[in-house]
């Protein structure tokens, strides 16, 4: 059903691409006792986590809020009495709640579609109630948009006997009225709920509106056993009631992210469906997901479906968000088989969740197999269980508490109120796990290429003439050399570095592969990506074999498939495929070849015939298609993979087929992983790549490759390329290869509307580009040219791609460009600069901007009327790269350049050497105006945030969005890690995400953290230019980001694997025009500046930019190249001869940069900026900023494929909502002076920070207070620099449940003494600060047994110290750098990328410790000897304290750690040390170890730190 | 890559020439070849650049910058390295096709413009290369490869040097019937004649003809088309004809007295030097000897340096090398910055040789010839010369002026023009009526090498005017695309 209140699609917007998040709670009274009391305190919670929903424009309509309920029989028989409306017993009668349209007409006509079809599915329709509401509470847009809201009745006839039934006809009935409805194109119709169980209380509310809006709730007969709410934070301003959850049955807080892909294969499935619950009724039901809701609805959608045609929820849930399983050995069996069978029925649907799903007796939750989402709970004594996304959203007594607990990572919990008690995981799985017998139905059906019956199998016929199939493949000498081989030699993708600046596929002169016209999408702010290297217990690569069975009805028979570990398969793996006899298995070749003759005409025949022949084959009961370009020769060309692979899924799904079949692929076209990512994204199961293969055994031939055989080379290649899906795929945020098949997460750019809409259907594709001839037109140039009789040399083409060829692709930064402006920055002559940029400015079309054309209406003018240089350089930026990745000269260099014209320098994410914040004797400075944090917040200190005039979060960087880095250890000389406050030598892992911002509230929150930390310095919010990047930004705007910054895909980098610098992300025009586009369209656009960056090359470019939006500019690669850099794209390997990217003390001499080269470059752009506003007529840059219709389609003759671009969506310039501007006029309201700092500890404090006189003060706190002491922290900062306070100057004894960010970058000299609990962030960034959390006195459980902090605590903290009285959440300590901290047992994934600091465990510890841990130490009381199964390996070590020194350390944090909480754990373990000694296992990374031990003793030796430091580096690491 | 850390461990290691007063004594070539060992050491100097400039090709300040062949410098370089000779062989070869005349006569613009020249002395790039192709030679790896089937096409190439030789080869690897004619005795044009034995030994060209011609091309010698046979009758007989004549007219220096006998064009002193020496060891005695005498060299280029070397060998009495230019600089000068062609001073072979022999360095600089005086029996007796001051002019420029009271005279009887070549023969253009540029070049387009007579291409020097030889094969070639594809429809050539 349309959504009401959405603007349509338009210009680069599309709603489709809308995300939300939110906060979610549950209350249930265990034993079913309904109360009204229940019905309050949800009411409750809901207000208690208004701050992780959003508002947007219009700061009184809320995101959407909403509650779920039993049904109130007692209320509404009352309500419905005077309506004459008598109600049958309870359960006997359905209510629904309708939204309805505003008009009258269309209200009784949808209302009369509803009556009928009740009265059809032979119910009794009862009555209609309107809801008393108090409307009057409502912002401006919400009333607007208001439904009519409505109840229905609906009584059960008799022949309906059983709860399910009934159930199942009211979603029958709600279908009928929806499909009629829809079909009528009426808008505005939509039912909540209906159901004879629960009822849906929602709309576009705040949270504390819900409970006033509808008066229903308030009303004390309105009572309830269970209780689920629901905070919205959505990505967009656009008034909807229907999106607000609670939906049917679920809350959902999280995202799916392989929505696509679950979709298309549920209604792929459809013609397998039957049903005997259903019966007759099924096909009334279609379609079953409405495509036009949120993930959630969609996810709601299925489950209902899945849930009413007979299986219980709890298992729904386990089928739809399995645990990981297939990588977990010690996952019981059953449990193990459950999983494995039914994933031969559904692939997950995957993505960061906290779900909570009732049905009105049981309430169940689970989380996403990786923990994503934080939920903590509380059962109390009175049998009442209190769940949200945080606690403290109740006053609950601490002597009312059973236990505290947290849901965990791939775990449900179960109430069933007619039981009356909770059933626990363990529980709960094995019940279900066991109910039917999975383990044989797997052991008698499900196959492997080993065990699967086949003929006898001939070897596979060599692929003869290997250099001229490579050159019909277009392969080239780099794709040999550069991809391929490194991934057979060593089994890893190869790294690039500097990014991309080739032109995009379409633009480019040469034929391109079908796959270069594809992008990866990837995750950014709205859900994190996965770590699939350090998390990679979380990821699965298997996929199954086979015909899909019904879904609705497990059998033996559905485990019937053909299990594959990896989808790429050897010439013998596709062999036994090909010779298949088992039964229920049949394979049948299709070849997919097309005739080169006719110029491409004939490929669109030859796809016609492809898919007769699976039509033809299916009806043989061919089950494995495999799609061979195996008999290319002279008079056959191949059809691209990809597009034989996507056209025959979509071909399939259209007409119900595709379950029946497997795709298998066998063709010379894939060789690097951004191809097989694509095959398997579009529906393949299996790819045979036989030519990458022959050409790995043509180098091993041929010597290229040496010390690898073949069998190893194959192997290491197979690896590498399924290592490497699995990362394109965990870039956004997907776990499991079974959920990424055919997700399709990828943009085309450059293919024609025709070509997606048919072979690639859903795929977003916004300028048009190739028609299904100009495809195989490229192909057939490419094998026309192999096949040519002539041809003698099959010396491959060098390609140039990666590397500058002057016979190879063209590069932005070439020789002559390099060289010319290197020259004119050098010698400060504009007439050569000129030069330079007429070489772009000229006819050379490589960039989407180089199309483009500036129509003014406006006369030229004078062009000293136009505003001067030196104000416009204030608006440019140079890009973040660290001190780390480029060198300290080359760092400063920069800097100095910037601060001189009153720019920002970017620090990259390195942090700063502290001696730079003070300004140079003549009067320049070192200080980069960006302070910039990300994910590994290296050197992220209150001392460094108070520094920034800007502070940027980097959410994803051009070069490679969704991904991780990893600066190693032979680059960490000892001034780096000086800067990074890590140790020399020792590697540093950024994680892909940023741990503490899996969704869009937690980057909100981020976002007041630094707030926080610098009240003065705007917040910047760093994105990638990808489809849907518009509607994240708008979500970031609301989000209080002051500066958002849209970064092209392009950009430089010091290292990245050269598969995601080319086809990740996409141009900033893209990106920023949709990003501008959406923000107007939201009435958002005035509180933010938009900046943009990627290759910005001239002062064109830049006016385009500002056309397009943006009113700041990056620049990184141009001022590198003014200062030496010659593109040499080494930077990953330290030995930048030119002194720039290179720590090398040898290399850094030739560094000859001077900052004058960069002020000269910028002032050149701005310059010839200039020359084009007075040309244009402008006379200040404001009045140009997203004026996008002065902006033209260029001439688009000259090549075969610009012909079919356009351009369009990109000028479209939506309306300027009254009163607004379309650059930053307004401020964000950040809300500070209602933070608890200002308003209680600012005050407070001020004599003790003033003057560092002692303080301390007892205050109490709720969940709302966040980021405690980070603000006064501040201002420590500021006046004592990194020196901070003296220990426990200030200590602030608090008592209650603490809001996130608990003394957030907290400076030394603050203690923060809590007694209650705490939610997630604690100590994120503690900067020397210390704090304590303690059990309460009053508390009756143990607190080593209960949670007590949450989730992510003390994520990179840089000093200071913590003592947890009780158990911590998941990832305890990620990326910590310097706190010495005890707990008393942590969650999943401790101490992760742990590079400094001592963590003492005294409890148990989650699954996964220690996982990219490169430096501190942790030391984990192992009671009961089994800590070693919980610990990640591949770095640490496990060892026994030797030393006494050492012991005598732990000993004497944990007696603090008594002193300060009065641990009694503490305590009976330091009453038996000797025996605790023994138990304590440490921890300690290998390379950490080696480096600390020869500092050491070169310490012990009398040798200087420096020194010292230095020979330990070299020895370990130079 | 080669290895990553190369150039920062290995040292810059030329190939060492012959001890001077040993290679003077005969016409033999002077260098040597180094080790397998050394070579790869230097191969794995090589940085492979992201953005190598070697392999370029630019024209900056009007020099070039970077191979014009674009060669694919890191990728053999690399190859060495890992010792996969072959596959450097065939790297090379995709891109020129006479790496054996490239690597041993190209002043090297790859190695001006190597990235690693910025900081420390360059990769050995054009010794590199020599090793590549004679390794290619020596494994018998270099064969006749006769087209699997001929198009049926014919195509006549005027002019056997780099450039006509180049064409003609590339049209042939495709199945045309090629036929080069030439106007001298010997294919090869300044290969074989214009650069002397010592710096190309003329097997090395013959060798490479012999695997042309049984390749199926075919030379008609000693035949001067426009003079001999009419460019009518060419296009008549071919379907297509390519102009690659060179630019064979020398700058001559009129000055007083250049009439007298003695003074000699060094084109015409080199080609009749080593006619003489490949006819009959010298015996025949048909060349011009400098022999005992006071030889004075005007031009200070390379081939200036050729006429050195050649003196010297002719036992002349004492030489020396007059260039109108200062001295350059050591080391770059700003305004000559890398990757520009540097313009450094350099000791060539006949100039080291000149010190061996005499103790001197045989240059001088900024020096003009004003006239030349001779005896009564009209023969040349010395130069009399003023030197030079360049000055740069308001616009930048550099201009000359005489210095005042500078003049001088030297003692000479033997005078050598050096000068360089303005532009192409006259009467082949015109009996094929091809228009010409201002310089006096035959005018067609570069890339696209069509003059405004159909089916008449023009490449090289002819078209260019005096340049590189790999300049000449880059043109070659082009210009044999062109014709394919005009003969074809399409064109599988680069």
């Amino acid at each position: 059903m349309q959504q009401q209140g959405y603007p349509k699609k338009q210009g680069l917007y599309d709603p489709g691409f809308e995300h939300d998040a939110c906060g979610i709670g549950a209350i249930v009274s265990i034993d079913g006792h309904k109360s009204h009391r229940i019905v309050m305190r949800a009411l409750d919670i809901l207000i208690n986590l208004e701050h992780r929903g959003a508002s947007g424009a219009d700061a009184d309509s809320g995101d959407g809020a909403g509650i779920l309920l039993q049904i109130p029989h007692l209320f509404f028989k009352k309500a419905c009495k005077p309506l004459n409306i008598d109600l049958p017993s309870e359960g006997r009668y359905g209510v629904g709640m309708f939204f309805l349209p505003q008009d009258t007409e269309k209200r009784q006509h949808c209302q009369y579609i509803f009556e009928q079809a009740v009265t059809q599915e032979g119910q009794e329709f009862l009555g209609w109630r309107k809801l008393p509401l108090e409307d009057t509470c409502l912002g401006v847009t919400a009333t607007g948009s208001m439904p009519y809201i409505m109840q229905a009745f609906v009584g059960c006839s008799s022949e309906i006997t059983s709860e399910l039934e009934v159930e199942r006809k009211l979603y029958v009935i709600r279908k009928q009225a929806e499909n009629t409805l829809e079909r009528e194109k009426m808008q505005g119709f939509y039912i909540p709920s209906l159901s004879s169980r629960t009822i849906v209380y929602k709309g576009m509310l705040l949270a504390e509106q819900v409970k006033r809006f509808y008066k229903d709730l308030t009303h004390p007969s309105f009572k309830s056993a269970i209780a689920v709410v629901h905070s919205r934070y959505s990505t967009n301003t656009f008034p909807s009631w229907e999106r607000a959850h609670p939906s049917r049955y679920i809350i959902h807080n999280g995202e799916i992210n392989t929505l696509r892909g679950n979709v298309n294969w549920i209604n792929a499935r459809k013609s397998m469906l039957e049903s005997n619950a259903f019966g007759d009724d099924l096909s009334k039901v279609f379609p079953v997901v409405n495509e036009d809701g949120s993930d959630s609805s969609m996810f709601d959608n299925a489950m209902e479906f899945m849930h009413l045609s007979g299986r219980s929820l709890a298992l729904t849930a386990m089928m739809m968000i399995p645990e990981p399983w297939s990588k977990n050995k010690n996952m019981d069996k059953h449990k193990r088989d459950f999983y494995e069978f039914n994933s031969c029925l559904m692939e997950p649907w995957d993505g960061p969740a906290a779900i909570v799903f009732t049905d009105g007796t049981t309430l169940g939750a689970v989380l996403d197999r990786n923990g994503l989402r934080p939920a903590r709970y509380y059962v109390l004594k009175d049998n009442t269980l209190v769940m949200a996304s945080e606690v403290g959203v109740l006053d609950i007594e601490e002597d009312e508490v059973l236990y505290k607990e947290r849901l965990r990572p791939g775990r449900m919990l179960l109430v069933d109120t007619d039981q009356g008690r909770i059933i626990g995981d363990e529980e709960l799985k094995q019940t279900i796990s066991k109910a039917k017998p999975y383990g044989k139905w797997l052991k008698e059906n499900m196959k492997t290429l080993y065990t699967v019956k086949h003929d006898e199998v001939k070897e596979m016929p060599e692929i003869r003439n290997v250099a001229k199939k490579q050159f019909a493949f277009g392969y080239t000498y780099e794709d040999l050399n550069l991809l391929i081989k490194p991934m057979a030699e060593t089994g890893k993708e190869s790294i690039g570095a500097m990014g991309n600046d080739v032109p995009l596929a379409v633009l480019s002169d040469r034929p391109q592969l079908l796959y270069n016209y594809f992008k990866q999408l990837f995750a950014q702010v709205t859900n994190p990506p996965i770590d699939a290297i350090r998390e990679e217990i979380v990821t699965g690569s298997e996929l199954y074999l086979g015909t899909q069975k019904n879904l609705l009805n497990a059998e033996g028979l559905s485990a019937r498939q053909i299990k594959i570990e990896s989808p790429i398969i050897t010439n013998d793996e596709l062999a036994i495929l090909k010779n298949v006899t088992e039964e229920g298995f049949l394979s049948k070749v299709i070849p997919t070849l097309f005739s080169p003759d006719d110029d491409g005409e004939s490929l669109e025949e030859a796809m016609i015939r492809m898919f007769e022949a699976a039509d033809k084959a299916i009806e043989e009961d061919a089950n494995l298609l495999i799609l061979s370009d195996r008999g290319i020769n002279s008079s056959q060309a191949p059809i691209p993979a990809l597009l034989a692979t996507a056209g025959l899924h979509h071909y399939l799904i259209k007409n119900g087929k595709r379950t029946r079949v497997s795709i298998i692929v066998e063709s010379g076209d894939p060789r690097e992983v951004h191809h097989f990512a694509l095959l398997v994204g579009y529906g393949a199961s299996a790819i045979n790549p036989y030519l990458a293969f022959s050409s790995i055994g043509k180098m091993i031939n041929d010597g290229v490759i040496k010390e690898t055989d073949y069998e190893k080379a194959q192997y290491n290649y197979i690896k590498s390329i399924t290592t490497g899906i699995v990362k394109v795929m965990s870039k956004m945020g997907i776990s499991t290869m079974l959920s990424y098949q055919g997700a399709q997460i990828f943009e085309a750019v450059g293919i024609s509307e025709d070509v997606v809409k048919i072979h690639f259907t859903g795929t977003p594709s916004r300028i048009g580009g190739l028609s299904l001839k100009d495809i195989g037109r490229e192909t057939v140039i490419r094998h026309k040219s192999a096949f040519d009789i002539m041809r003698k040399n099959y010396a491959l083409d060098s390609g140039g791609d990666y590397k500058y060829r002057t016979n190879g692709e063209y590069h932005m930064y070439n020789p002559m460009t390099i060289n010319k402006l290197q020259q004119a920055c050098r010698t400060g002559k504009y007439s050569i600069f000129k030069e330079y940029s007429n070489m772009f400015n000229s006819s050379k079309k490589a960039t989407i901007r180089s199309l483009l054309k500036i129509d003014s209406p406006n006369n030229s003018i004078p062009i000293d009327e136009v505003e001067s240089v030196d104000e416009i350089v204030k608006r440019f930026k140079t890009g973040a790269m660290s001190y780390g990745s480029i060198g300290q000269e080359a760092h400063e260099t920069l800097a100095i350049a910037m601060n001189r014209l009153q720019g920002k320098s970017n620090t990259g994410e390195g942090g700063e050497i502290t001696d730079r914040f003070h300004p140079d004797a003549n009067g320049d400075s070192r200080c980069s105006a960006i302070k910039q944090v990300a994910s590994g917040r290296f050197g992220v200190t209150s001392y460094y945030l108070v520094n920034a005039k800007e502070i940027q979060i980097k959410m994803a960087q051009g070069a490679k969005p969704g991904e991780g880095g990893q600066l190693p250890g032979r680059k960490v000389y000892p001034w780096i890690a000086k800067a990074r406050l890590s140790t020399p030598g020792v590697g540093l892992i950024s994680p892909p995400p940023h741990h503490d911002i899996y969704s869009i509230e937690d980057l909100a929150q981020l976002i007041h953290d630094l707030k926080m930390a610098n009240s003065e310095a705007d917040i910047n919010v760093k994105l990638v230019s990808e489809v849907g990047v518009g509607t994240i930004a708008a979500g970031v705007a609301k989000g209080k980001a002051d500066v958002i910054l849209v970064s092209g895909y392009d950009g430089g980098t010091g290292a990245a694997p050269r598969t995601s610098m080319k086809h990740a992300g996409l141009p900033w025009e893209l990106g920023l025009a949709e990003t501008n586009q959406t923000l107007i369209l939201n009435n958002l656009r005035d509180r933010v500046k938009l900046e943009t960056d990627g290759k910005l090359m001239t002062g064109k470019d830049v006016i385009i930019a500002a056309l397009l939006g943006a009113e700041e500019y990056g620049f990184s690669t141009g001022p590198l190249v003014a200062i030496g850099c010659v593109m040499m794209r080494v930077c990953n390997l330290d030995t930048c001869p030119v002194g720039v990217a290179t720590q090398n003390p040898e290399l850094r001499k030739y560094f000859k940069g001077k900052p004058e080269y960069v002020v000269n470059f910028m002032k050149f752009i701005a310059e010839e900026m200039r020359e084009i506003m007075a040309e244009l007529g402008f006379r200040n840059l404001n009045e140009m900023i997203g004026c996008s219709d002065l902006l033209k389609t260029g001439d688009l003759s000259g090549s075969y494929k610009l012909k079919g671009l356009n351009l369009d969506a990109l000028f479209h310039m939506p309306e300027l909502p009254k009163g607004s501007t379309r650059y930053r006029t307004k401020r964000q309201v950040h809300g500070i002076e209602k933070t608890f700092d200002y308003r209680i500890l600012d005050h407070l404090l001020h004599d003790a920070i003033a003057s560092g006189k002692k303080t301390t003060a007892v205050l109490p706190i709720k969940n709302v207070d966040r980021d405690v002491g980070t603000y006064v922290g501040s201002k420590i900062s500021r006046i004592y620099a990194d020196q901070g306070l003296r220990e426990d100057t200030i200590v602030l004894n608090m008592k209650g449940s603490a809001g996130q960010s608990y003394g957030a970058f907290m400076p030394k000299g603050i203690t923060l003494n809590l007694e209650g609990d705490c939610n997630d962030y604690i100590g994120k960034g503690l900067s020397g600060g210390k704090i304590i959390v303690r059990c309460p006195e009053e508390a009756d459980y143990i607190a080593e047994e209960n949670i007590i902090i949450g989730n992510v605590a003390f994520y990179g903290a840089t000093g200071g110290e913590a003592y947890i009285n009780g158990v911590a959440g998941e990832r305890f300590c990620v990326r910590n750098s310097g706190v010495h901290a005890v707990v008393e047992g942590v969650g999943d994934h401790g101490c992760e990328y742990m590079t400094g600091g001592r963590v003492v465990v005294l409890g148990s510890v989650g699954r996964n410790f220690a996982a990219g841990m490169s430096g501190g130490i942790a030391y984990v009381y192992d009671k009961d000897g089994t800590f070693k199964n919980f610990v990640n390996h591949e770095m640490v070590l496990l060892e026994r304290i030797s030393k006494n020194d050492e012991a005598d350390m732990v000993r004497s944090m944990i007696k603090n750690h008594y002193k300060y909480t009065d641990s009694s754990l503490a305590e009976k373990l330091l009453d038996g040390w000797d025996d605790t000694l023994e138990k304590i296992v440490k921890v300690i990374p290998v390379d950490y170890k080696n480096i600390i031990t020869a500092i050491e003793e070169a310490v012990e030796d009398g040798i200087d730190m420096e020194t010292a430091q230095l020979a330990a580096f070299r020895k370990y690491a130079g | 890559m080669a290895k990553p850390t190369g150039f920062m461990e290995y040292n810059r290691k030329e190939m060492p020439y012959r001890d001077p007063l040993e290679r003077i004594k005969d016409w033999n070539e002077f260098s040597l070849p180094l080790s397998d060992e050394e070579r790869n050491l230097q191969a794995a100097r090589c940085m492979d650049c992201g953005t190598p400039f070697c392999q370029s090709g630019l024209t900056l300040n009007g020099l070039p910058s970077g191979c014009p062949l674009n060669n694919l410098i890191p990728e053999w370089n690399d190859l060495i390295y890992r010792g996969l000779w072959k596959d450097a062989l065939e790297r090379l070869l995709k891109t020129d096709n006479f790496p054996e005349f490239t690597a041993r006569v190209c002043p090297s613009p790859c190695e001006g413009a190597c990235t690693l020249g910025v900081i420390n002395p360059q990769i050995t790039i054009k010794n590199n290369e020599l090793a590549v192709i004679e390794r290619g030679f020596d494994e018998g790896w270099i064969k006749p490869f006769k087209p699997v089937r001929r198009t049926g096409k014919t195509v006549a190439v005027i002019g056997s040097g780099p450039a006509g030789l180049a064409c003609a080869d590339q049209l042939n690897k495709v199945g045309h019937l090629v036929t080069i004619y030439e106007r001298a005795d010997r294919a090869g044009g300044l290969m074989m004649y214009g650069i002397p034995n010592m710096k190309l030994e003329k097997s090395v060209v013959e060798r490479r003809l012999d695997i042309v011609k049984e390749e199926g091309i075919e030379f008609i010698l000693s035949t001067d088309v426009g003079v001999d046979i009419s460019g009518a009758e060419l296009q008549d007989k071919y379907d297509s004809v390519v102009l690659c004549c060179g630019a064979t007219v020398p700058r001559d220096l009129k000055v007083g007295g250049r009439e007298l006998d003695g003074i000699y064009f060094a084109v015409d002193y080199l080609t009749k030097n080593t006619k003489s020496l490949l006819d009959s060891n010298h015996e025949d005695g048909n060349y011009i000897s400098a022999a005992d005498k006071d030889v004075i060299v005007i031009g200070g280029g390379d081939t200036g340096n050729d006429c050195v070397a050649t003196a010297i060998r002719q036992g002349c009495k004492s030489v020396r090398q007059f260039e109108i230019m200062p001295e350059a600089a050591a080391e770059r000068t700003s305004e000559n910055p890398w990757p520009e062609f540097p313009k450094v001073k350099k000791t060539d072979y006949g100039q080291k040789e000149c010190i061996a022999m005499f103790g001197n360095d045989p240059r001088q600089y900024c020096i003009s010839t004003k006239s030349f005086s001779g005896d009564d029996d009209g023969k040349v007796t010395g130069l009399n010369t003023v030197l030079i001051e360049w000055s740069k002019d308001t616009t930048g420029r550099f201009f000359p002026r005489e210095i005042d009271s500078s003049e001088e005279s030297y003692k000479s009887d033997m005078v050598l023009l050096a000068m360089g070549f303005v532009g192409a023969e006259t009467n082949l253009i015109d009996s094929f009526g091809v228009k010409t540029d201002a310089r006096g070049n035959v005018n067609a387009e570069y890339e696209d090498h069509r003059t405004n007579v159909e089916n008449v291409y023009a490449a090289g020097d002819m078209r260019r005017g005096q340049s590189l030889v790999v300049w000449a094969i880059r043109e070659g070639r082009e210009a044999a695309r062109e014709v394919d594809k005009s003969l074809m429809g399409s064109s599988i050539l680069p």
